[in-house]
């Protein structure tokens, strides 16, 4: 059954750094698992402006609450720590 | 994927410094930066400013890293200077501005395109997740000690 394709959004502070990392790791573990996305990276002041047409948000910095779609955090991408478990709720919402 | 050895010039790299605080650190990398060419003057400032507003430190357990950059603008060559401190100073954490943690290596990053310099990211977050090579590092009197760190990447 195909999945429609979601688009996550990616932010950091300054859209050319860490969200770069975490956007090359989530394509690459959902293009393993089976899964397209589209990936759109910005900075973490943008993300207001940007959320209605996202799915899913990926932050390495603080973004504001009550966003109406599911946020999480982009840090395990640079620690490494909580990586796996980070990577498998992005796919769990993915294929919601 | 090799180390990160290759992407530091020797003058970029600052070893065993002692700095009051995270802007001592900061600006020591930027001066470096941009002595040889790497970033506009404006670098310093704007990359003390956007640390003040969206800190980059990064918990990792034993050593703690921060890696502090700006927008391109202020860049001239995609590049990276780094410092290991003697005595920690405080970052605040990427994740959570209000806290402060112990820093004692400071990577500051000269970035100009993001698809340009995924590869130097890849780099510095393997280097970064390998404990052994981060303690081998802060460790480094030398800088042919520190460059054998360096070489070292995760296990993964």
């Amino acid at each position: 059954m195909a999945i429609k394709q979601k688009t996550i959004l990616v932010a950091c502070g300054t859209a050319v750094a860490t969200s770069t990392l975490v956007a090359y790791a989530i394509e690459e573990t959902m293009k393993e698992r089976g899964l397209r996305v589209t990936i759109r990276q910005c900075k973490a002041t943008e993300v207001p402006s940007l959320v209605a047409d996202c799915d899913l948000i990926v932050a390495t910095t603080p973004v504001p609450d009550n966003l109406g779609k599911p946020v999480i955090k982009g840090l395990p991408f640079l620690t490494g720590i909580g990586k796996a478990d980070t990577l498998d709720r992005i796919e769990k919402i993915l294929r919601e | 994927m090799t180390g990160l050895q290759d992407m530091l010039d020797p003058q970029a790299i600052c070893l065993q410094v002692e700095v009051a605080d995270a802007a001592a650190a900061i600006g020591l990398l930027a001066e470096r930066l941009h002595a040889l060419g790497r970033v506009k003057g404006s670098y310093r400032d704007a990359v003390t400013e956007r640390e003040r507003t969206m800190p980059t430190g990064l918990p990792l357990g034993a050593v703690n890293v921060a890696v502090p950059h700006t927008d391109p603008v202020h860049v001239i060559n995609p590049s990276l200077a780094l410092a290991t401190l003697r005595s920690p100073v405080l970052f605040g954490s990427m994740d959570d501005p209000d806290e402060m943690i112990p820093v004692q290596v400071v990577m500051a990053m000269a970035l100009t395109d993001k698809n340009a310099q995924i590869d130097m990211l890849q780099r510095i977050a393997s280097f970064i997740q390998n404990p052994a090579a981060l303690a081998a590092l802060v460790a480094a009197e030398t800088l042919l000690q520190a460059q054998a760190a360096l070489s070292q990447m995760a296990q993964d």
